[in-house]
Parts: structure tokens; sequence; C-alpha cells
């Protein structure tokens, strides 16, 4: 099988181009996306290939062009809704809440809303408390929506095809850190399912769960205890709504220890819901508490050294497996 | 439909006159009969009613084709009825009966049909003006000669998204027929106390949109506005704006004393109500004969009567169906 190398930024850029192509009714709408070439440069150079039509710049309107998105998505369109981060989709919220979950629902099935709308999310590039936080579990909170989180290229390359062919709303967080990150993929490679989590490691005495950019972190992490001797499962969510609660289970049951990492904050959190899944479905073959690696409860703060503190780092992770072993 | 196929003007005949006068005069009935039915809790919830402001809605979708999209807002049961909806359905809805057009779901404030193009119901203020955009760019993107027509009260114009989404549809040369129903109160919050420019048109000035204030009352008034609005849009490819100046005669919702207006003040304003208008008009032009309006009122009353028939008729949706529909795939999936 041919591979090629790229990067996750390219990887989307080329779900997006692909979904253009296939499917006239797709197109692009977002701040900055056209001319600028994306925030993130993700869509960089497809303004020249598709055309403002499709390739289309809005005013920083955060809840009208998502609540278009939404509109256009019932008038027969595939909008792919660029909100440029999770921190300026609260513009939106109502649109996305109020209208997008609940239109299905409460039209008596009349009516559907098949929208994507992708943000990047997630702290690292010391951009202070109002452009870092995590808020995708807010997301996966409401029903009538799916949300997701590539971490990895097949599933920058693969999510968004996927995500378009449903006929409901669905979010795509990326985190801002994985953009850059360089990889290598099936020249071919193509779309992938959103409903089943994944094993990304193998192993037999504590099971890491986690998502998006604390993946490789988790990875990293599985490494370190593997020179302690200590075997680790990683487990890359992917969908962060509907979780997929099989695959977690069967983990669990396997290694008798959970760890959770979440770069949300841990009240209220995502890894507080999936802890709280564990509890219900697998409480008896645990060997010890489930544990969570989360953000601190703070604003994310600009200085490097204070932001690499707020949000989980492989060390922590690293202490709370070994803490399920005690040692 | 080609822009020759809609009338700019409306043809102003008996039985067109007779017309407008039957569909007010069913809003007002259904409505009357809501109240009545809130009173003995077969309604729940909350309940706007329109009373009062029958012109607009009666107006405006006189102006629309089947092919044409209505977004409404939550006191939207006249925008249901003039635009087609059967009556009988929508009573279901206001009891949360599962044959009401949204199966019971959403009731009094979200009445959803997709057979008329119907779009709800929409119970947060401002929340429908993106979604006519969406709707409207569909149909422009699709080349479609389609109008999408967005019913607001002016206190929407208040939120960030009237305006965002003016400016989207002005920037983005959509066909919308904004119509801001101006009731002076936003449930109990004065125009003079919330807005620091009154004239609601004038803002949509400020985004390059073709806008005029009409009197709400008038329903041929209106109509013709909608249909002059409706003609432009096809041939300028431009959004319009239509501000009309109406008025409510009942409480906000059911809960509402009222303690920010004057009796004196609703009374006036039903002396000028637009049945009351339209009926005198009618007589002095001849359009409307004496016996018309008995008639009329009989064939209401039968039909607000099968309504409510068809309501109480009507079934409770099963508690094991609770969460189909939230989204297409099984429930089971989405625990």
């Amino acid at each position: 099988m041919t591979e090629i190398t790229t990067t996750y930024r390219e990887a989307v850029r080329g779900a997006i181009r692909e979904a253009m192509q296939k499917d006239e009714r797709v197109f692009l709408m977002g701040e900055d996306v056209g001319r600028y070439g994306g925030c993130y440069a993700v869509s960089m150079g497809l303004l020249e290939e598709f055309g403002e039509d499709r390739i289309r710049d809005t005013p920083l309107s955060e809840s009208a062009f998502t609540g278009a998105g939404i509109g256009a998505a019932m008038g027969g369109m595939r909008p792919i809704v660029e909100v440029m981060t999770v921190n300026f989709s609260l513009l939106a919220l109502d649109q996305i809440m109020n209208t997008a979950a609940t239109f299905r629902h409460m039209s008596g099935g009349q009516f559907n809303v098949p929208v994507v709308i992708r943000m990047a999310t997630g702290a690292g590039k010391q951009l202070a408390a109002q452009h870092s936080h995590s808020l995708e579990g807010w997301f996966a909170h409401i029903p009538g929506i799916r949300v997701v989180a590539p971490a990895t290229l097949e599933d920058a390359r693969g999510m968004l095809w996927t995500a378009l062919e449903d006929p409901d709303p669905v979010l795509i967080f990326e985190n801002a850190l994985l953009y850059n990150r360089q990889g290598t993929l099936a020249a071919d490679a193509g779309p992938v399912d959103l409903d089943r989590a994944a094993v990304r490691r193998e192993g037999d005495q504590v099971t890491l769960v986690t998502y998006g950019g604390s993946l490789f972190k988790a990875l990293d992490a599985a490494e370190a205890l593997a020179g302690d001797g200590i075997s680790a499962e990683v487990i890359d969510l992917r969908t962060l709504r509907p979780l997929d609660d099989a695959t977690i289970i069967a983990s669990v049951r396997k290694t008798r220890r959970a760890v959770i990492v979440d770069e949300g904050w841990r009240s209220g959190s995502l890894a507080a819901e999936i802890s709280a899944r564990i509890m219900e479905q697998a409480f008896w073959e645990l060997d010890a508490p489930v544990c969570r690696v989360c953000s601190a409860e703070v604003p994310i703060p600009y200085p490097k050294h204070l932001e690499d503190a707020a949000i989980p780092q492989v060390p922590g992770i690293v202490q709370a497996a070994r803490a399920t072993l005690g040692k | 439909m080609t822009t020759a196929e809609r009338p700019a003007r409306a043809v102003v005949s008996r039985s067109h006159i007779l017309e407008l006068l039957t569909q007010m005069v069913r809003i007002r009935r259904f409505e009357e009969k809501c109240a009545e039915l809130y009173t003995q809790e077969k309604i729940r919830g909350f309940l706007h009613l329109y009373i009062g402001e029958e012109a607009v809605a009666t107006g405006v979708m006189q102006a629309l084709t089947p092919e044409d999209a209505v977004v409404a807002t939550y006191r939207e049961h006249g925008h249901a009825i003039a635009r087609g909806i059967p009556m009988t359905k929508i009573m279901a809805e206001m009891y949360g009966k599962q044959e009401g057009c949204s199966q019971g779901r959403g009731g009094s404030m979200h009445i959803f049909d997709a057979d008329t193009r119907f779009y709800g119901g929409n119970a947060i203020v401002g929340g429908g003006l993106p979604l006519a955009i969406g709707l409207a760019l569909a149909d422009k993107m699709q080349k479609r000669s389609r109008v999408t027509a967005c019913f607001f009260g002016e206190g929407a114009a208040a939120e960030g998204e009237f305006h965002e989404s003016l400016n989207l549809a002005s920037l983005w040369k959509l066909p919308v027929l904004f119509v801001c129903e101006n009731n002076l109160y936003a449930m109990g919050t004065a125009l003079d106390r919330s807005e620091a420019e009154t004239d609601i048109h004038k803002k949509a000035e400020g985004y390059r949109i073709a806008s005029r204030a009409v009197d709400g009352m008038n329903v041929v008034e209106v109509e013709g506005a909608a249909r002059e609005a409706v003609a432009a849009i096809h041939e300028t490819a431009q959004p319009h704006f239509l501000e009309c100046r109406t008025y409510r005669f009942r409480p906000h919702s059911m809960f509402d004393p009222q303690l920010y207006r004057t009796k004196e003040e609703v009374e006036a304003a039903r002396g000028h109500g637009p049945i009351k208008r339209l009926l005198d008009w009618g007589s002095e032009t001849g359009f409307i004969h004496p016996s018309d309006l008995e008639a009329i009122e009989i064939a209401v009353a039968q039909e607000v009567d099968a309504a409510v028939a068809f309501a109480e008729a009507g079934t409770w949706e099963p508690v094991k169906d609770l969460i189909r529909d939230v989204v297409a795939a099984p429930a089971e999936a989405w625990r």
C-alpha cells in the first residue's frame, strides 16, 4: 500500500477538497476561510480551486453564519461551517443548541439538520484564557448532535465525509496543536466510521481513556509506563457523543483499572461521565478507583509554565496510572 | 414559479376580499377557542395569542407560493393557519397529541409543517433569522426561484442575530422577505424603552435593504406591500424588509397582568382592529355584503369545532417513543 507523508492540516484540507469534488451541495463557510486561507491555514488554496460561492468568507457573525449553515442544510445543501475556535462557538451556541439539536425531535421528525460544524479546540499555544479552552465536553452533553474529535491523520482525513453523510448535526473538534503533526497516511485513505472508539495501544494492566490532542500524551505515557514494566492500553474515544461504552468497558474488564485523560475541566466533565459509566457497568471488576487527569480548574493562563501546569501532561498521566497499581 | 405568475398587486375582487376576511376570522376564532381551552387546562404551557395582529400573517401569506418557505415566531398560530396547515393538526398540536403537526412534541410555540414549508415556531427571539438566511442561501446556491418569509417581532431588533442576519442577507443578496411585526411591546417592554431608534425599518436601511413601514392593521395594505416586496426580491435578487405596525389585543401570554399598558390604550387599539377595518372598508366599497360575515362565522365555527373534536379524539404518544427522532440513528445507539 502506497503511503504519503503529510500533516493533520493537509489531511483535513484533503478531506474538504474531496467532499467538495464528490458532492456539489458541499460548501465551506466561516471567518477567513477564503482569501486568508483559514486561521490555521486548513483551507489554504481552496478558494482558488472552488471559487467564492463554495469557499465562503463570512463576517464575524458566529450566530448568523452557523444558523445559516443550519438553514442551508435544511434547504438541501451540505454545509461545512468552520468556527475559528471553540471559544467563539459560544456566540453560536444558541443556534447549535436551540435549533440544530432540537429541530428533528421538536418537529416530530419532519425536519433534520445535516450540517457539519468544525472548530479548533485546546490549549498549548500561549493564547491565554479566551483562546485556549476545551469545551467539547459541553457539546457532548447535548442530545441531538454527534460530537467527534479526530486525533490521528486517518481520522482527520476520514471523519469529514462520514459526518457529511450523517443526516444529523455533527460537530468536529480539531485540537489546534495537532495541525502541524506529521506522519504517514495511506495514499487512498478515505472515510472512516464515527461510531467506535479505537484501541491505539494494547495493554493489560491499566486503561488510559482519552481523545483529541491528549491521545499522543497518553501514548507517550504508555511508553514511559512500559519502561517501568507496566502495560497500559490506550483508548482513543474518537466520538465523544455518543460514547462507545462497549470498547471502554471491554478494555476496563481486561485491565481492571482506568485513567481518563481529558483536557476539559474536571468538574462536570466528559471524564466524569466516562467514570460514571465505568462505575455503572464494571464496578465489580475494578481493582482500583477510576482516576482522572483533567485540566486545572482555572482559566488557561498565558505564561508557558502555567499553561503547561494547567493541562494534562505525560508525567501526570504516568503518575495516575501508577497510582491505580499502588505504585 | 416565475415572476410573471406572481402578480405584484392583489386583484381586488369580492371573492378575494372575502378570502382575506375569512382567514382573519379563522385565526381570531381559533385563538379565542384556544384561550377558552387554556382555562380548561386542555392546552398547557405558554400560549401567546396573535389576536389583533391577524392582518400581518394573512396579508403576507397571500404573496407567497407553496414553494416559498416560512419562518415564524412563538406567536405563530396565525401564520400556521394562514399558510394552510389544517386547523385540526394545529389544534391537536396545541393539545400535545401525536396527531398534531409536530406530533405533539412542540406545542403552541413549535408548529412545524414540511408540507407547507413551515419551519417553526421558534421560541428564541431572533433565533429564526439565521435559519431564514440559510434557507434562502440554499435556494440561491441551487438556483431555485423561491422566497423565504421571515417573521419576527420588534423585540428581535434588539438581538444581535437580527443585525448579523440583515447584514448577511444584504451582503450575499439573499431572497429573504423580512417581516417585522411591530406590536410595540417586547413582552412588557415598550419599544421606546428598549430601542434608541424606534423606526425599525430604518435599521434595515443601515444594511442597504429596501424597507418600508406599513399599516399592519390594514390587511389589504399589508398584502399589497408584501406582493410588491416579493416581486422586487425576484427582480432585484435582494432581500426586502417590511415593518408592519400592529398591536396585540391580548396579554403577552396567559400569565400576563399587563401592568405595562393601560386598558384605555388597548381599547383604543381594538377600535381599529384588522377585522373591523376590513369589514368597514368592505361594506363601504360594496365588496362585503351584510350577510357575508354571518356565513363566514358559521363556517369557521364549524371548522373550529371540528378541530377541537379532532384534538380531543387524538392520542398521546407512547412513552416508549420518548427519545425517538432525537437523531436518525436508532435511539438505542444513543444512550
